[in-house]
């Protein structure tokens, strides 16, 4: 019983890792000026055309030490129609080693990111002006090496906003296991699912359960299995036949383990069978194959399309649509929705998919979570409010306090990479 | 070899079209195959790909493929019911490790970016000199704070859709019915493209009717 404790908090320890290292590391990057100036002198090559200048290089700020900026004046003979350049081309030579082109650019160029490079190599550059009939080359930068930077500070506003967003979300945790009604208003499709089960148990069918062909590392395939407890949780209550047919393995394992677990709570662990959930293919399109077959030999009375879809999702609605079953669909992604909301009887759009799990269960973490994603909400509402009447303010007339709070507002939501 | 190869595709293309009219054998034979094959296909290809491709080849390198390995090896531990417990461990780091990074990627293009693309003016002198070009974008902006905001009051749980909070969420929920009937059609062409692909196969190299 304790590692079942323990596995409890795994992924939310897990995840709350994974999450900090991100902000903290070096994900995204930026740019800041490390001096090294270029000194020598290349090889002497034509000097018809006059040849870049003023090449710097320096290392990319907030990188795993992977990349470097590379910036120069392109040649005076670099002009937009008469200009004599037609490109440039870059050299590097790396710890004293023979230099060798790593890249052409098209005239006008003025500055390239060197990325896939590593940690305790020195690089040296030069860059060559091209013309018709000469080349011109620029003196050769210092010897630099990359950095890899620990901290990444470009998303220190992204870790604020996220801390007072978890923070909310532990709050309304913390009163709702105190035992206050946390309010949820009515979800048209979820209110729906104990009739649909219950129609199914009246009429002898089954209940198909589709998780979507993504595998455990979408999120939305995540909010499938969280659903999928709480209907298996009912279908052992009621004694409906639940069958899913998975295209990932992984998914397979989740979705046995999350079914057993509700049949365990309703003290019917006897009635589960591992025959419930099984895989058919990674493949797409096969994957279909064997869900419209399913549907149309089992003609099961209630359909489940929850999770992750793509080109499969109006071919399985449709299908489910013909046999006569009542369909529940959600999904968060935008291209597939229209196909649910024209082929199903109720679809769970975006964002109702993720606070379905929450509203079926009731449980304080889930409620907890979701009120605390309304209040990320409502202060999204509320800087767009606020922004937008300061950016039509300061559009009609220019005033240099407002100008400054819409900078801030505009640089926290600003994610620079 | 060639050409029983393309009549093979021919005689299992019709077979899965042949669907459409009902239930039947044929497709039952094909959809066997097809499942089967795939299955057989993406077993090999996930252990060359991932299991040699990416640990074997790159193990004395990377010490921390290791770890993928071991979790890998525990997911396995299903199949001896004595110890079959273990394999939530591995479970337990894929869930978590996906929410974690889900969250930035969330965070980043669903909330910061979203909202940093919705500070907009309603109005501005540089907006164009034309009446179209001043209106096209006054409406254009309108379009993209209003609908963001009322769809951000539909997708607000914690208060009832009533009065005028109710209207706001009524009209995110119509922006967003429109967004999703102009992508309807869009979606539908390419969904045709994929019919027209197997036609033009069986019309083209199968029959040879159209060069």
């Amino acid at each position: 019983m304790k590692t079942i404790g323990l596995f409890r908090f795994l992924p939310a320890l897990t995840s709350f890792s994974i999450a900090f290292f991100i902000i903290f590391s070096p994900a995204l990057k930026a740019q800041a000026p490390d001096d090294s100036l270029s000194t020598t002198s290349p090889d002497a090559l034509a000097v018809s055309i006059a040849p870049p200048t003023s090449l710097v290089v320096f290392d990319y700020k907030y990188d795993d030490g992977e990349a470097l900026e590379l910036t120069w004046v392109p040649s005076v003979d670099d002009l937009p129609v008469v200009g004599k350049v037609t490109g440039y081309e870059l050299y590097r030579s790396d710890n004293g080693g023979e230099f060798y082109k790593i890249t052409e650019l098209i005239p006008g160029s003025n500055n390239f990111r060197d990325e896939d490079l590593s940690t305790g190599v020195n690089y040296v550059y030069y860059i060559v002006a091209l013309s018709a009939d000469a080349r011109a080359a620029s003196v050769k930068t210092e010897a630099i090496q990359t950095h890899r930077e620990w901290l990444n500070f470009n998303l220190k506003y992204l870790f604020l906003i996220a801390l007072i967003i978890s923070a909310s979300v532990i709050y309304f945790i913390e009163t709702a296991r105190r035992g206050k009604k946390l309010f949820v208003r009515k979800i048209a499709g979820l209110e729906a699912v104990d009739d649909a089960i219950g129609q199914a148990t009246e009429m002898g069918r089954s209940i198909l359960f589709i998780p979507g062909i993504n595998d455990m590392d979408e999120v939305q395939t995540l909010a499938a299995i969280t659903i999928l407890g709480r209907v298996s949780r009912v279908v052992a209550d009621y004694d409906t036949k639940i069958h899913m047919p998975v295209s990932r393995s992984l998914v397979m394992t989740a979705a046995r383990e999350t079914i057993k677990a509700s049949y365990m709570a309703a003290g019917r662990p006897d009635a589960y069978s591992d025959d419930m959930v099984h895989y058919v293919t990674d493949e797409q399109f096969g994957y279909v194959a064997a869900v419209d077959a399913i549907m149309v030999r089992e003609k099961p009375a209630t359909i489940f399309l929850l999770g992750s879809f793509f080109a499969e999702s109006l071919i399985l609605a449709e299908t489910g649509n013909s046999v006569g079953a009542i369909q529940i669909a959600g999904t968060a992604r935008p291209a597939q929705l229209p196909f649910f909301i024209a082929a199903c009887d109720f679809t769970l759009i975006g964002e109702e998919l993720f606070a379905a799990s929450a509203y079926l269960s009731g449980e304080p973490k889930q409620l907890g979570s979701l009120k605390g994603q309304d209040v990320g909400k409502a202060l999204a509402m509320l800087v767009i409010l606020i922004a937008v009447i300061l950016a039509t303010i300061s559009e009609i007339r220019p005033l240099e306090t407002v100008r400054y709070v819409l900078d801030f507002l505009i640089q926290v939501f600003t994610i620079k990479t | 070899m060639e050409h029983f190869a393309l009549w093979l595709a021919a005689f299992l293309t019709l077979g899965i079209i042949s669907f459409l009219y009902k239930d039947n054998a044929w497709y039952k034979l094909t959809e066997s195959i097809f499942i089967g094959l795939s299955a057989g296909y993406w077993m090999v290809s996930l252990f060359w790909d991932n299991f040699y491709g990416k640990f074997w080849v790159n193990k004395s390198e990377s010490p921390y493929l290791y770890v993928g390995a071991v979790l890998g090896l525990l997911m396995l531990l299903r199949l001896v019911p004595r110890i079959g417990w273990i394999s939530r461990w591995p479970l337990s780091f894929i869930v978590g490790a996906t929410s974690g990074l889900w969250l930035i990627n969330y965070f980043s293009s669903n909330i910061m970016k979203q909202i940093e693309a919705t500070i907009l003016p309603l109005f501005s002198a540089q907006f164009g000199s034309g009446f179209d070009a001043g209106a096209a974008a006054i409406i254009g902006n309108l379009v993209i704070v209003t609908g963001t905001f009322s769809g951000l009051v539909y997708f607000f749980f914690s208060k009832e859709h009533k009065g005028a909070f109710g209207r706001t969420a009524k009209l995110g929920i119509w922006i967003i019915m429109i967004t999703f009937g102009a992508s309807f059609g869009y979606t539908v062409m390419s969904r045709m493209s994929l019919f027209i692909g197997r036609i033009d196969f069986l019309l083209s190299d199968w029959l040879g009717m159209i060069l």
